[in-house]
């Protein structure tokens, strides 16, 4: 493609200065749109190009996630179930503190690969997995850990409401959950957690998803009666001033 | 060559002109018609559209490869699966024909939008289990640059089947094969339902089974609209007008046993705008059938059913619209955040919308009572005599409840098995079906779309097999009945 278009050039250069309207100022425009010819015009006259290369780095970057989120239960057998859902979280970038012991993080994780058999049958108690690139199938990892007793999700950007519905295998043990800073989260996926009945702590703030955080706190508090959920306060969105019209009009007060 | 040449002329006859305007000395009128003229040269150009009498720019192309009569999310599915698959890049040419770009009586837009893997058919319960997986990755499938991502608005709650004693041993076969498949579903005891959902009146349920992921509901709007966005930017075409017309040329031939046959093969497709006579003719090579409700008037079209009842050419596509309202009603004290999909063994199903406490429910009548499918009025006696009464013995706060509104949407009813029809016509050898899907044709259209352009590039049903759904079964009346339909 290129030949013809240098082609075109020449000949589109010869007619200008031939005029083909025979308009007197055809020389000066062509001087100035030499000088004029920036990165941006080059970059438009290859706009599907330009707007291939944006689909590939795009692609790219989720197979990035893909790729940081794969499958490890293959290595089950040889390890051991909490060792391999502990590995997947050092990687990720979190914290793992198994019973009896201190929390482990992505520095020692040099430390903790040379005592792997001390840790074997020992399952993860904790695990802290903030601001890390947890997804749903990265889940399948994680719920290798059956015991597990403490989980926190904060600001992790690929967890959503899907990856909620996925929890109810830790039902039995799970009895703390952070999810706040979570951007894909909406009170639909908070509502899968009335799987999990051992639930003592959840913490449910700034969750920008979510379309009404007051009535979602209320309505959490009615799901999971055992469990003290820190998040939103119930006048959130709420008029203090009780003459004006409230505009919270799904709040049970003023209705 | 002398096209690039204009455009850079007239580019800088603009400029030209924009500086003489700044000046104040040009005569307007001479500068239009140049412009008119430049307009004119252009169009006789080879390569650019020829319309030396009138503007055809609302008309669909005179030749489009694949023409695609239906433009909901089945017909926009197997577009999009048809650009995804093909070997190079702009390989296919896909005309989107849709009759009403309002989707006012579509079923995709009036759908309460559910999807679910509780089936008894192991094919229902694939496409479902991959419907799911797409819709998961849906910013993955259908991402387009600079496009925002989609918000499905998917509730992951899952759907809830009551069982009485005489259905509990088929929920309990279905449920295995459901788990054969993959699908994550668990079953209750009344006991144990009574547990988990206190609202619940456990009287008469013998068997609950409860869908833990991959189940819920979803906006089948965004989902539409996403489709679109995504189809447009790889090139599919698509034209506001109606189908009426097929044209196609016929091959007498023999079978090996001697028996004489008649093979048709559509090579245009009429298409008539909106509010108007006037049509136009597209060429094809192939045609999909996916209108929907109105698959069965278009077959007809096709002369598919044309012919002595009881043989091949005489058997129509048994799918015809059947209307189905769905209710909205507010309930104070009604089932909380954690309520699934409840589907009563009476057929009467009901869900959460939002967190108001309002909620969406309806009834599959019974053959004889089927509403007329001539208008889309809604019925609200209806609801007062057949939905309520079983609604509210099966959830006792539902006894003060408030009707605030109704709509009602058609399922692409099929006659003969309730389930869709899928692949090409025996004897039309170039019209295939993606209709008839009888109510849950939403939660499988990306499984279905894949499959169709399966058979379309390749031939054969590669991931998912669906040769049970080919058309010819109704002829062989082998039924393939899927016993969970709500």
């Amino acid at each position: 493609m290129a030949a013809p278009r240098t082609s075109l050039r020449l000949v589109a250069a010869i007619w200008s200065t031939r005029g083909i309207h025979g308009r007197g100022g055809a020389a000066t425009p062509e001087g100035s749109q030499k000088k004029g010819k920036t990165l941006l015009q080059f970059l438009s006259d290859r706009f599907y190009d330009v707007e291939f290369l944006r689909e590939y780095f795009l692609q790219r970057q989720m197979l990035k996630v893909h790729q940081k989120n794969r499958s490890f239960t293959h290595m089950v057998e040889q390890y051991g179930p909490y060792i391999v859902g502990a590995c997947f979280i050092l990687d990720q970038g979190g914290m793992v503190k198994f019973q009896n012991n201190d929390w482990i993080g992505p520095k020692e994780r040099g430390r903790f690969a040379l005592e792997f058999s001390k840790f074997q049958e020992v399952s993860v108690e904790a695990v802290d997995a903030s601001g890390c690139a947890i997804n749903y199938e990265g889940l399948d990892n994680l719920l290798l850990l059956r015991n597990l007793q403490s989980l926190s999700l904060q600001h992790c950007p690929h967890v959503d409401d899907w990856c909620l519905s996925r929890l109810y295998p830790l039902a039995s043990s799970l009895q703390e959950l952070s999810l706040a800073g979570c951007p894909h989260i909406s009170e639909r996926g908070l509502a899968c957690l009335h799987h999990l009945p051992n639930l003592r702590k959840l913490d449910i703030s700034d969750l920008p998803a979510v379309s009404n955080p007051g009535l979602t706190q209320i309505l959490m508090e009615e799901m999971l009666p055992n469990c003290e959920i820190l998040g939103a306060s119930w006048a959130q969105g709420l008029n203090v001033e009780p003459e004006e019209q409230p505009q919270d009009k799904a709040s049970p007060v003023h209705v | 060559m002398l096209r690039r040449v204009l455009r850079l002329a007239s580019g800088r006859a603009l400029v030209a002109r924009a500086l003489s305007t700044r000046r104040g000395g040009s005569t307007p009128d001479r500068d239009g018609k140049v412009s008119e003229i430049k307009k004119k040269i252009q169009s006789i150009l080879p390569g650019e559209p020829w319309n030396p009498l009138y503007d055809t720019s609302h008309l669909p192309p005179e030749r489009s490869d694949v023409v695609i009569v239906g433009g909901g999310v089945l017909g926009l599915s197997v577009a999009y699966w048809l650009k995804k698959l093909e070997n190079r890049r702009g390989a296919i040419q896909v005309l989107v024909v849709e009759r009403d770009h309002t989707y006012s009586q579509a079923s995709t837009a009036l759908s309460i939008g559910g999807i679910r893997q509780q089936f008894s058919l192991p094919e229902n319960i694939q496409l479902s289990l991959f419907s799911a997986n797409f819709l998961r990755n849906i910013n993955e499938y259908l991402a387009v640059v600079d496009a925002p991502p989609l918000d499905l608005q998917f509730n992951p709650l899952g759907y809830l089947l009551l069982a009485s004693e005489k259905g509990a041993a088929t929920m309990e076969s279905n449920v295995k094969v459901q788990r054969q498949e993959g699908a994550k579903v668990c079953l209750m005891s009344p006991e144990q339902l009574q547990n988990k959902f206190p609202w619940i009146n456990t009287k008469g349920v013998a068997l609950a089974s409860y869908g833990m992921e991959n189940e819920g509901w979803f906006d089948p709007w965004c989902l539409l609209q996403g489709l679109r966005r995504k189809v447009q930017s790889m090139g599919v075409l698509f034209c506001q007008g109606e189908v009426t017309r097929f044209i196609s040329s016929s091959s007498h031939m023999k079978t090996t046993s001697g028996k004489e046959v008649t093979l048709k093969r559509i090579y245009e497709v009429h298409v008539k705008m909106d509010h108007s006579m006037e049509y136009q003719p597209v060429e094809c090579a192939l045609v999909i059938n996916a209108a929907g409700a109105w698959s069965g008037q278009v077959a007809e079209l096709a002369g598919i059913g044309k012919g002595p009842p009881g043989t091949l050419q005489g058997t129509r596509l048994p799918v015809e619209p059947r209307k189905r309202y769905v209710y909205l009603w507010h309930c104070p004290q009604g089932p909380g955040l954690e309520a699934p999909l409840v589907t009563d063994m009476s057929g009467a199903y009901f869900r959460r919308e939002g967190l108001g406490n309002n909620y969406l429910g309806g009834l599959s009548p019974i053959e004889e009572e089927e509403p007329d499918p001539g208008n889309l009025e809604v019925d609200y006696d209806f609801f007062q005599d057949k939905v309520w009464p079983p609604l509210a013995q099966r959830v006792p706060a539902f006894e003060t409840l408030k009707v605030r509104s109704a709509w009602a949407g058609y399922y692409d009813y099929n006659t003969f098995d309730q389930n869709g029809v899928v692949g090409p016509h025996p004897l039309v050898v170039n019209m295939y079906f993606a209709a008839g899907f009888s109510g849950h044709g939403l939660q499988q259209a990306p499984g279905v779309g894949r499959a169709v352009a399966e058979m379309v590039l390749e031939g054969h049903f590669q991931t998912i097999d669906l040769s049970p759904f080919l058309f010819s079964r109704f002829y062989l009346g082998e039924k393939i009945q899927e016993h969970v339909i709500i």
